[in-house]
């Protein structure tokens, strides 16, 4: 699975790969495969206009005059499309064509196809009104199609712009892995900086470089035509002068052993630490905000990862913990609440906290932990409802205030040294953090534990596992428990963070959206879990909280739902997979290169045989 | 068939080679009673016995009023045509069946009512007919999680990293290692931190063994040890189950087709059809039984 790129001159893996036939002819296509690769981009492109998408997005510039966000919505399709006709199944007996004017031409014509979506829409808009079912059939999508004119405008050039940006897609095989590894920095680069305007503008502000931003962004968002070309030339300088650097980096931190390895890895994770504890000092109420919300959910996604991903639980009602923590926070501390107030000051009310979510983690789990599979994914799901419902019911609103919760819950008072509250979201990123790096190193050794590789064993095989000698009821019963309370500690963060807590807080849609943290970022993965809610969370937005991207909101759940699809077809193990993990889903590839070192007689130095990347 | 011309090794062979090495068992370090003189003859109490042990599924006795025995020290053979109920033995005495009638004692107390687990901390350990290996995990750890029901760290030792637990973990590893070197080399050194499933089969079945010993049993049940082996590997755990039995001490029952398997290695067989005892003894006896022969090859088999 090591994707190499090889050089084009002196080929070091010398197979039958560095022997290229010549380029295809150009109209020699596989029309077939084509039209409907095309056809598959036309519905997409479609599907993504009357998501309503492209008109809600085009407020947002991306290059100031040319490209906003809404466009480059629907650039995206053709360009993809275009991208994958010049693919080549490459087996081995088969010639490998070089790449050329055969790739162009088949991106063109895809990508014009797909852009063809947009064109029959233009006309369906202008002759139908289907405004009754789709919501967004509307004269601002036409008028948007149109750029203002004509619908036959519309047809012809989305049809161009299709085939334009589909000749750009297939014309990336042609170039060199050199040349197009710099070329794709380069515009996801300008892109992302654009995309990310909100916090590099509050980043700039915190270190006082606002000249800066005041010159890479025009005045009303979007980044500067001169600003897209300077940072086009600098970031592809970058990609150039550093390729393969970081690779080389982490290959050769692979590589080390022993004292090295724990020296190298204390390194990385110290200085990660100081980034983490410096960074929020520089940055502005936006990107706090943005960082303490990334923590609650690391928080919550890592608790849910103890079950799931060590112990193999699928709970589907996760935020039940969650419900607990905020509002057994919140009825400790509060003076509001209704029935009890003992207003307890926040660390000792976390005490007591901890020990009401491990009780309900107990509650919960005793029945639920003898089933197994699809049976207890139910049952979560719906113990997860349950205690949302019980805190919104009439019966026990004169204890959680039914549906108008509990308000004015006191911030988080550390020892009487600072308060903490979502007035200052600096603050709470730092006790967020705090508990962050508890709940990673309760993970961490857990883990490498007699209880983890318990979990581990369960995960495997439950009848075997207790063959064994594993009481497995006790130590899936103890996962349970070690997520509530790490979600629990997410909850009583969470109340004071906001200063009110209602039921609507805790719906499902909160259990999936960690679940998927989880998934997208890497099941058994602790870095994984993370860099998941940095991209998810953070990125696009919690399940109330905003992101950066503030404008895709709407769109979330199905940004969401698209990334997820993806994940499982191109990377089921995950953005940052565990070893286990990605050993489960590559069980296969990992045999057969086993066997092969084994061919060699290389007992134990493995790694010498290496091929070293060629230089 | 080599039941034909059986030149049965007499069990005693066995039992001499046990008593030429008395210290072996302590020395070993495996916690078993000393007062036991092994295999060495009658006197010895059974270590497992089941009364009248039957398991029915639905309307099928799977298992029919069975009187089984085992001695400290002694390996049993339980042989049968597909579907005598072998498998649903071991199940049982696992605790993974439920029992419709009988006891399983297991030395002296009983096994009713007992989870799978507890069985294991009891100590009674099985191999799976077909292998079951933790199949991601590392050879390694397959070895340290069985080690579970002996070991008590728990959360809290983990977490502040005590003591008590760096020794016991360091304990875990060092016992892990010394079980998979019982298998010569082939599961140590660069294979220890291999994941289960990279191995051959004749060593998943090793490794199958050696998770089973490390749940440190006094005895081991052993499903078909040697199916899918090629017949000098299978000659070569034949022999490893001898020296299980005399280096580490377990009572070893053996579920095996292979009757060369069973003549080299028992001490006494069982013979099950349809859930029910046909035949019991050594080799000899049993191969010449014509009730086996008639249970193996019908009826026209056993009168001609």
């Amino acid at each position: 699975m090591t994707a190499t790129f090889p050089p084009e001159t002196g080929a070091a893996d010398g197979s039958a790969e560095t022997l290229m036939a010549p380029s295809r002819p150009v109209l020699a296509q596989d029309w077939r495969r084509l039209v409907r690769m095309g056809a598959v981009g036309a519905v997409a492109q479609i599907f993504i206009a009357l998501s309503n998408m492209p008109v809600r997005l085009d407020e947002r510039a991306v290059v100031k005059p040319i490209l906003s966000l809404g466009y480059l919505t629907l650039l995206i399709v053709p360009f993809a499309a275009g991208n994958r006709a010049g693919h080549q199944i490459k087996r081995e007996g088969m010639p490998v064509y070089a790449a050329g004017t055969h790739e162009v031409a088949g991106g063109t014509a895809c990508g014009a196809l797909a852009g063809g979506g947009l064109s029959l829409l233009a006309v369906l808009l202008a002759n139908f009104d289907l405004r009754e079912p789709l919501v967004n059939w509307s004269p601002m999508l036409a008028e948007l199609l149109a750029f203002g004119n004509a619908t036959w405008f519309a047809v012809v050039v989305w049809l161009l712009i299709g085939a334009a940006v589909g000749a750009v897609g297939g014309a990336l095989r042609v170039l060199g892995p050199r040349t197009r590894r710099a070329v794709v920095t380069m515009a996801l680069t300008v892109a992302g900086t654009a995309v990310l305007e909100p916090l590099v503008v509050d980043l700039a502000e915190g270190m006082r470089l606002e000249a800066l931003t005041d010159w890479l962004y025009a005045r009303r968002g979007g980044v500067n035509w001169t600003g897209a070309l300077v940072l086009a030339a600098v970031s592809g300088v970058v990609a150039v002068v550093g390729r393969g650097r970081v690779r080389q980096a982490r290959e050769h931190i692979a590589t080390l052993e022993g004292a090295k390895r724990t020296r190298t890895n204390l390194g990385l994770i110290l200085l990660t630490a100081a980034v983490l504890v410096i960074l929020p000092l520089f940055a502005g109420k936006l990107t706090n905000e943005l960082l303490a919300n990334v923590g609650l959910f690391v928080l919550l996604a890592l608790g849910l990862n103890v079950v799931v991903g060590l112990a193999g639980i699928l709970d589907l009602g996760y935020v039940a913990f969650f419900a607990v923590g905020s509002y057994s926070a919140a009825v400790l501390t509060a003076a509001t609440s209704p029935r009890i107030n003992p207003e307890m000051p926040w660390l000792v009310a976390l005490i007591v906290v901890v020990i009401i979510t491990g009780l309900v983690g107990l509650f919960i789990g005793a029945p639920v932990i003898r089933m197994r599979g699809d049976y207890l994914a139910i049952v979560t799901l719906g113990f997860g409802e349950i205690i949302r419902l019980i805190f919104l019911s009439d019966w026990l609103s004169g204890w959680f205030g039914g549906s108008q919760g509990i308000t004015k819950i006191p911030g988080a008072g550390i020892f009487g040294l600072t308060s903490v509250a979502g007035t200052d979201p600096r603050r709470v990123f730092y006790l967020v953090l705090a508990f962050c790096a508890i709940a990673i190193y309760v993970s961490w050794r857990l883990e490498r534990s007699r209880l983890g590789r318990a979990w581990m064993a369960v995960r495997e095989d439950e009848t075997v596992a207790e063959a064994m000698g594993i009481n497995t009821v006790n130590v899936k019963l103890l996962a349970f428990v070690v997520g509530a309370v790490l979600g629990s500690f997410s909850g009583a963060i969470f109340s004071a963070k906001v200063g009110s807590v209602f039921p609507n807080s805790f719906l499902i849609l909160v259990s999936i959206v960690i679940l998927v943290v989880v998934i997208f970022g890497g099941m058994g993965s602790i870095v994984g879990v993370i860099a998941g809610s940095a991209v998810l969370i953070g990125v696009l937005g919690g399940p109330k909280q905003p992101g950066l991207l503030a404008e895709f909101s709407e769109f979330k759940l199905l940004i969401y739902g698209a990334l997820l699809i993806w994940m499982m077809l191109a990377r089921p193990e995950g953005l940052i997979p565990s070893v286990r993990r990605s050993r489960e889903l590559h069980q296969q590839e990992m045999a057969q290169d086993a066997w092969l070192r084994g061919e060699v007689e290389d007992d134990d130095s493995n790694g010498g045989g290496q091929a070293a990347p060629a230089t | 068939m080599t039941t034909a011309n059986g030149t049965a090794r007499p069990g005693e062979d066995m039992a001499t080679d046990e008593a030429e090495h008395p210290g072996e068992n302590m020395a070993n370090g495996t916690e078993h009673p000393g007062d036991d003189t092994a295999a060495n003859g009658t006197e010895c109490r059974p270590l497992l016995e089941t009364r009248k042990l039957s398991v029915d599924f639905g309307g099928l006795h799977a298992l029919d009023g069975l009187d089984f025995v085992v001695h400290e020290g002694e390996i049993v053979s339980v042989i049968g045509p597909n579907g005598a109920g072998k498998t649903t033995l071991f199940n049982a005495i696992t605790a993974t069946v439920e029992l419709s009638a009988g006891d399983i004692l297991f030395e002296g107390a009983s096994l009713l009512g007992l989870d799978p687990n507890r069985v294991t901390t009891r100590g009674i350990a099985r191999t799976f007919q077909n292998v079951r290996l933790f199949a991601n995990m590392t050879v390694l750890e397959n070895v340290m999680v069985s080690q579970h029901c002996r070991t008590h760290q728990h959360a809290f030792g983990a977490l502040f990293y005590t003591p008590a637990f760096r020794r016991e973990e360091a304990e875990i590893r060092e016992r892990a290692e010394k079980v998979l070197s019982f298998f010569g080399s082939r599961l140590v050194g660069y294979r220890f931190d291999q994941p289960a499933f990279t191995l051959s089969y004749a060593n998943r079945r090793r490794l199958e063994i050696a998770r089973a010993m490390a749940t440190q049993p006094k005895l081991i049940l052993l499903d078909e040890p040697v199916a899918g082996m090629n017949p000098v590997e299978s000659a070569e755990l034949t022999g490893m189950i001898g020296r299980l039995r005399d280096e580490w001490g377990f009572a070893i029952v053996v579920i095996e087709h292979d009757m060369e398997v069973v003549r080299e290695v028992s001490d006494r067989v069982v013979v099950l059809d349809h859930g029910v005892k046909i035949a019991e003894g050594d080799y000899a006896d049993v191969s010449n039984d014509p009730r086996v022969i008639e249970a193996y090859l019908g009826q026209g088999a056993a009168a001609s």
